[in-house]
């Protein structure tokens, strides 16, 4: 497979949803994780006085386990085997960008949906080659209401 | 908690105040159970030396998190975050541990940032700042961006 038909098969694909409850002790684990002091997180007496009325998760904690299992979701495997095939074996992590529209409570059931935003190759001023990509999931929470964005950035680049 | 800030507090070029971090083998532990990302290359030093990363190394996610923790703790309770992004440029590699609770002398990471722009969108006072962590060398190993939105004081 060539990068083009990389773009043409994967660009637009949209993975399976998955459904994560946002468990009180799951969030006070991930804050203990971070060593994140922040009573929003585990103290509910805190919490109910807060404007968010009971214990909210970390900016970024979408329910546990944060990817399913084994590691990453078969959308970008299978995107993943597609590269390389087409030449572009080695991934780097472009960085993420998350936005946050609504926060977060404990209890909270989040549905997200992983698409694939675009892959594109491109020939740098020195003349190698490298894919970019994006996988763009977005999670919904039982109100309907979607709660966050995080936009994941790949970097594929050439090699045996 | 402490004070709240208020969007007035802020002026371009206000640094956030900077959080320590010292990354652990026990701690990229703790994190691969908590977020349930369980990539060896996090744990395993031959796993991690045979993909050329030398030894298990922290995640980048993990590092996404403690700037989180860097701009939420900034803002306080009444303030909101509302984008963040980070890009991982150069690999951290955590302190062994000499005891069961103390990591081994070593590297201290510092999260950092300052405020690059101040305006009044939508009716919500916004903050736009640069963050990053860096290394115990002063290095940005992850640096990022993140916007947010702060009570102002010529509301209720």
């Amino acid at each position: 497979m060539e990068a083009e038909e990389v773009k043409q098969k994967f660009a637009g694909m949209v993975g399976e949803p998955i459904v994560n409850v946002v468990e009180k002790g799951s969030i006070k684990r991930y804050a203990y994780a971070v060593e994140d002091p922040n009573p929003l997180y585990y103290d509910e007496e805190y919490a109910a006085r807060s404007r968010y009325g009971t214990v909210i998760a970390p900016p970024g904690f979408f329910g546990w386990p944060a990817k399913p299992g084994p590691m990453l979701p078969k959308l970008m495997l299978d995107l993943l085997n597609g590269l390389k095939e087409a030449g572009y074996p080695n991934l780097l992590d472009g960085g993420i960008e998350l936005e946050f529209m609504v926060p977060i409570r404990a209890g909270d059931v989040l549905v997200s949906s992983p698409k694939i935003m675009d892959v594109n190759e491109r020939t740098t001023k020195a003349g190698t080659k490298m894919v970019f990509g994006t996988i763009e999931t977005t999670y919904i929470n039982q109100n309907g209401d979607t709660v966050a964005k995080a936009r994941q950035n790949l970097i594929c680049l050439p090699g045996a | 908690m402490a004070k709240q800030l208020y969007w007035e507090d802020v002026a371009d070029g206000s640094e956030l105040t900077p959080i320590p971090k010292i990354a652990t083998t026990q701690m990229l532990v703790k994190w691969a159970g908590a977020s349930g990302d369980l990539n060896p290359a996090h744990y395993e030093d031959t796993f991690a030396a045979a993909q050329g990363l030398n030894r298990a190394f922290v995640q980048g996610q993990l590092k996404r998190a403690w700037l989180v923790q860097l701009v939420t703790t900034w803002i306080g309770d009444e303030g909101t975050l509302k984008k963040l992004s980070c890009q991982f440029r150069a690999v951290d590699w955590p302190r062994f541990m000499a005891s069961l609770t103390d990591p081994k002398e070593g590297e201290t990471w510092w999260c950092k940032g300052n405020a690059t722009k101040k305006y009044v969108q939508d009716d919500e006072h916004l903050i736009d700042c640069d963050i990053w962590v860096e290394n115990g060398k002063g290095e940005k190993t992850t640096p990022g961006k993140a916007t947010v939105a702060l009570p102002s004081r010529g509301k209720s």
